[in-house]
């Protein structure tokens, strides 16, 4: 599993490297250090996010062996779909199915539908759909996206993608 | 340097307009439209045969036809700028193909023979010894082709990206900024001349395709039709999926895309950043140029309209007089 948390520690030589060795005694990798210098805090400590993957029996100890270090856990999340895109669709969706339409996105298991805003005109309207996908990666979002543009064929609707920002 | 110029509608009266008033040192030795003709070794009044066109409907007298001042008058360069069919290529095709075989040059702004025959009229310049450009057909006054044979000469051209047609960018503009529906953007888009009485060509997608079409074969040396192009046009687009982009600062437009690398040949509506360099207003084009070493090169600027796309093709006239032909 994927993991993220976020970390408090004092702004000492050797911190950051106690922190994060436990990580690979318990089996697992770190994906990303986030190291944030400033803000400081107050109290002379600073806070570090960190990205990994682990087996999912070793999480538990893996939280007491980082605090066994003296550094303070904040907060910890299973993130495991990091990777936002959005899409709009249009046409009549809820005559074919928006449900369906979802589902075939979510029981991928690989990609999710995060966030759905639906306008409907009159009912023999189309209705028009932004829809925010969430997945691990951009292998997984490209898969998602061509799940979405085959359900679109069949469907008959419109499907518009986001341009990558090339400015 | 003396000109035959095929076609006499808003793009041939645009030329005619600049050869009247602007001091470009060119002869015309013959003119054509769809009904009549012209012929005249020595020059031709331009200023009576614009006076003519209004008040007749023709540029010359009938049974002089276009394909008869093409095989026989006496002219250096071909200006074709007869309507296009997007399919065929014809009848220009069939003008070009003559003029070259006489060894002319040619000038058009038809998107049609290019996109259908580019390899196939290249090879017959080439074997004449003559020049075959094409400006006018992509973006009309922006100077794409000549950006990317000269400008940008040296550079890998990675992929094109860009709005390649105004008529759609116009009803796009509108339909967020006024919240106007799809169909009443069209309306007015006809009522100011940028839509056509059918509208299909523009609307669907089909003209931005052939200019991809064009790039694709004349950039890369592709052989590339309208049918490889996935092309997706705006005309299902509604007003509520532009407010569904505005809320996240973006908008939604026609993008054009040529990436061969990654088999990359597709025009259809796209989400896009309000930020974005592509993002312009009203009936303008721009395309971007990724290149490996200039980076990202944008133009924009009006890609259709009498004297624009006039500016594109006496450009690609005057290019040939100053670097091919000998002057006397």
């Amino acid at each position: 599993m994927q993991v993220s948390m976020k970390l408090e520690m004092k702004d000492a030589p050797g911190q950051l490297v106690a922190a994060l060795t436990p990580i690979s005694e318990v089996g697992g990798n770190i994906i990303a250090v986030i190291h944030q210098h400033d803000p400081k805090h107050l109290s002379g400590t600073i806070d570090v996010q960190i990205m990994l993957e682990l087996p999912e029996k070793n999480l538990e100890k893996l939280i007491g062996l980082i605090r066994s270090k003296g550094v303070t856990i904040l907060r910890i999340g299973e993130e495991r779909l990091l990777i936002r895109h959005s899409i709009i669709l249009i046409g009549h969706l809820i005559h074919t199915d928006l449900t369906d339409t979802v589902d075939r996105i979510d029981e991928t298991g690989f990609a999710e539908v995060a966030e759905l805003h639906m306008v409907m005109p009159a009912i023999t309207e189309p209705s028009s759909a932004k829809i925010t996908i969430k997945s691990a990666s951009e292998a997984d979002m490209d898969r998602a996206l061509d799940i979405l543009r085959d359900v679109a064929g069949q469907k008959q609707l419109l499907m518009i993608e986001t341009m990558e920002d090339h400015a | 340097m003396r000109i035959a110029l095929i076609g006499f509608g808003s793009v041939g009266r645009g030329i005619a307009e600049a050869i009247v008033h602007k001091n470009l040192d060119l002869t015309v030795s013959g003119v054509a439209d769809s009904k009549s003709g012209i012929i005249d070794p020595a020059g031709i009044d331009m200023r009576a045969v614009l006076e003519r066109k209004r008040e007749t409907g023709m540029c010359g007298e009938e049974g002089i036809s276009a394909m008869e001042i093409i095989t026989s008058a006496d002219y250096d360069l071909l200006i074709e700028v007869t309507p296009t069919d997007a399919r065929t290529g014809e009848p220009a095709l069939g003008y070009i193909t003559a003029a070259l075989r006489r060894g002319k040059h040619v000038v058009t702004s038809n998107k049609g023979p290019i996109a259908c025959a580019y390899h196939a009229l290249r090879t017959l310049a080439d074997e004449h010894g003559v020049q075959l450009r094409y400006e006018a057909t992509v973006c009309g006054a922006i100077p794409i082709m000549q950006a990317l044979e000269n400008g940008l000469a040296g550079n890998d051209i990675r992929g094109i990206y860009g709005v390649f047609n105004g008529t759609c960018n116009y009803i796009l503009t509108r339909m967020a900024d006024e919240r106007l529906t799809y169909q009443q953007a069209l309306l007015e888009a006809r009522e100011l001349g940028y839509a056509e009485a059918d509208p299909t060509y523009d609307v669907k997608g089909i003209d931005a395709a052939i200019k991809l079409v064009i790039l694709a074969n004349t950039v890369w040396g592709l052989s590339t039709t309208l049918d490889d192009v996935d092309t997706t046009g705006i005309d299902a687009v509604t007003s509520d999926a532009l407010e569904l982009a505005e809320g996240q600062d973006c908008t939604i437009r026609l993008i054009g895309e040529i990436v061969p690398g990654k088999e990359i040949l597709r025009v259809s509506p796209r989400i896009i950043p309000k930020s974005h360099t592509l993002v312009v207003s009203g009936t303008l084009n721009a395309v971007m140029v990724d290149t490996d070493m200039a980076g990202k090169v944008t133009f924009i600027g009006k890609g259709a309209g009498s004297s624009e796309t006039a500016s594109a093709i006496i450009s690609d006239v005057l290019f040939i007089r100053d670097h091919h032909v000998k002057r006397t």
